[in-house]
């Protein structure tokens, strides 16, 4: 059953329209994450969600009520804010019991609600502190704990680990994805990292100008990306991108390479050959797909990066972190045809 | 002359030309500072020494009385009058204070935080009040308090003071500072519009209250022009009026009115030691916020 469902759901300020008739379902207690560059209208969607911004047309769905018109308190939702939104003036304990405040249980069950949320989330001996007393990771904890006090149907989290540093950021994520498999309530999370979404997501939604570019799980998203920005979008580094025409099932790049039989497609056309960095070998056995030379090495540890200059531009591929070629070595990259994507190059689409 | 002497004694010249330069402008700064201090402290060592004079001392300049008494003070304050005025300035000056925390604040929320046609008009309208000033202002005022029939009593003094478009404004700009996540988070948890003020809004703007809370609190205990032409009983005079009114046209009772104007400055110091360290911050806060 949909917990939530956007149903052609646009805004538009003034004649602007920023989100084009999104339509969504979230399965109960799905954890989704709607990603993408900033002005995509991630955001905007989420705050409509919540009641924060109004509904141009379309509808928002929460459970098996439309909610258009009911004020955020009405929604049965609770978010989590990029700043936290802690606030300053009251202690944790406070900050915790704030979202109970419109709530009907007696002061007992408040209390051990209130105790519960910060056993989950390990805070009991904080309740008495202030914000200002608290590292960014447990006030990150207290706005989390302030949404989980309510049991909500809906958790909405917008971008809230930006504000972090890296390694906090990665703690965080998987407290999250672990306090998601303990509740089992729908998530709602927004983030501009597709780190994030990868690792935490069931299923990711991907934006751009106001329009889905495509839904799926994390596997799907990466391995069939429905179109070019979603390919370069998710992983990094980027996908590949070289141009050439699909002629017969072959590609020719506009290099004048030839690459082998990859495409069923017969028709003649012109594509964007699309590799991840990981899908290139230089020792493989698949089609030869490019040759150059090595222009710049990054070493990750296991694995180094290989910047490869050739006459279809640069690409960029993985090598072994110990015996890497060395710069100015000429390489041959070739990948397993059923890792090579085929883009339309007028529409971006994949051709399948 | 030896590599070491010379070493030396440019070493000595740098130093005093360096710090020679320090050391006149660190005297400059001191001697205006002293000079600052003696202009501030003077009227109230004399304001005192005033009050501690006979009547036919008040004249002579010197700063210690020849014959301290405190005779003015035993008379001041077993002078029933000026036990009225002390409460009706202290009534005035409190309430005032209170409304003007209470409205100013509020108006100055919602002209911060909700979006609403016609909101900077409102807003330039408020501000542009500010120009006015109040010798322009006095015979409206009492032409409204005389057909409210609000001539000499408290809403008749209070009324012009209730709200002022200065704390609108002080409270609109430290507003700004308040992010709108803690507003949006608490309409999610459920609070309405005037919760969230009171319970959320309020509370993280204390040192501009605190600010407001003394300027208008000072401002209203030394009105003078406003409740001289609205009251007309003794018992309605504020401190300001009432101690003017010591003495008559041929001799001015000044050992009474420095007694007077001494007792008076106990409870705005007690106000001010109390919001002091808010007022600071307050007006750093002003200050960065432009």
């Amino acid at each position: 059953m949909a917990n939530l469902s956007l149903r052609t759901l646009t805004k538009a300020y003034a004649q602007t329209e920023v989100l084009h008739g999104i339509n969504l379902d979230v399965a109960d207690g799905e954890f989704i994450v709607f990603v993408g560059p900033s002005g995509c209208g991630k955001s905007t969607t989420l705050r409509m969600i919540a009641g924060l911004e109004e509904v141009t047309s379309g509808e928002v769905v929460i459970g098996d009520r439309v909610v258009n018109h009911l004020e955020p308190k009405e929604r049965d939702i609770a978010m989590v804010f990029q700043n936290y939104a802690i606030y300053p003036h009251m202690s944790v304990k406070k900050n915790i019991a704030f979202g109970l405040r419109s709530s009907r249980m007696s002061r007992p069950d408040k209390e051990a609600r209130i105790a519960e949320v910060a056993g989950i989330l390990d805070m009991t001996h904080l309740l008495d502190r202030k914000p200002a007393q608290l590292s960014g990771g447990q006030r990150q904890r207290v706005a989390i704990g302030r949404a989980m006090v309510r049991d909500p149907a809906v958790f909405l989290f917008d971008e809230p680990l930006s504000n972090l540093d890296a390694q906090l950021r990665t703690q965080m994520r998987l407290e999250i994805k672990k306090l998601h498999q303990r509740v089992g309530n729908t998530i709602v999370f927004v983030t501009h990292d597709q780190v994030e979404a990868m690792t935490m997501a069931d299923r990711i939604v991907i934006m751009k100008d106001g329009h889905i570019q495509q839904v799926g799980t994390p596997s799907e998203v990466y391995h069939s990306p429905a179109n070019t920005f979603v390919a370069q979008f998710i992983g990094a580094p980027s996908m590949n991108m070289l141009p050439g025409t699909l002629n017969g099932g072959g590609v020719r790049l506009a290099s004048g390479q030839s690459v082998g039989t990859i495409h069923t497609s017969t028709t003649s056309r012109p594509i964007l050959l699309g590799v991840r960095p990981d899908d290139l070998t230089l020792q493989g056995s698949g089609p030869t797909v490019v040759t150059g030379h090595v222009a710049v090495r990054e070493p990750l540890g296991a694995e180094t990066l290989i910047y490869v200059t050739t006459e279809a531009g640069e690409v960029i591929a993985k090598a072994d972190g110990r015996s890497p070629p060395d710069v100015g070595a000429h390489v041959t990259l070739s990948a397993d045809p059923a890792n090579v994507h085929v883009f339309d190059a007028d529409s971006g689409s994949v051709l399948t | 002359m030896t590599a070491t002497d010379i070493r030396a004694s440019s070493a000595t010249l740098d130093r005093s030309a360096v710090t020679k330069p320090r050391n006149m402008g660190q005297i400059i700064r001191w001697l205006l500072l002293f000079i600052g201090g003696v202009l501030m402290v003077m009227p109230i060592a004399y304001m005192i020494s005033t009050s501690l004079k006979w009547p036919h001392e008040v004249y002579n300049v010197n700063l210690i009385p020849q014959e301290p008494t405190i005779e003015n003070y035993t008379y001041v304050l077993e002078d029933g009058r000026f036990y009225w005025w002390f409460v009706n300035s202290i009534i005035i000056a409190t309430i005032t204070t209170i409304s003007n925390l209470l409205f100013d604040s509020l108006v100055g929320y919602t002209l911060c935080k909700f979006r609403f046609p016609g909101r900077q008009i409102v807003f330039i309208a408020i501000l542009s009040t500010l120009m006015i000033p109040t010798e322009m202002l006095v015979i409206p005022w009492y032409l409204m308090s005389q057909s409210l029939g609000w001539l000499d009593s408290y809403w008749g003094i209070m009324f012009p003071g209730l709200m002022t478009a200065f704390g609108t404004f002080l409270m609109k700009q430290f507003f700004e500072s308040v992010p709108d996540d803690f507003i949006e988070a608490a309409r999610i948890d459920g609070l309405n519009e005037l919760q969230i003020w009171w319970t959320v809004a309020l509370p993280l703007v204390k040192p501009a209250l605190a600010a407001l809370a003394i300027f208008v609190f000072l401002g209203n205990w030394t009105a003078f022009l406003w409740p001289l032409i609205v009251t007309n009983s003794v018992e309605m005079y504020t401190i300001p009026v009432g101690l003017s009114g010591f003495g008559d046209e041929a001799d001015v009772a000044w050992e009474l009115i420095m007694t007077g104007a001494a007792i008076s400055t106990i409870p705005t110091l007690v106000v001010f030691l109390i919001f002091q360290r808010f007022i600071i911050r307050g007006v750093v806060m002003a200050g960065l916020k432009g």
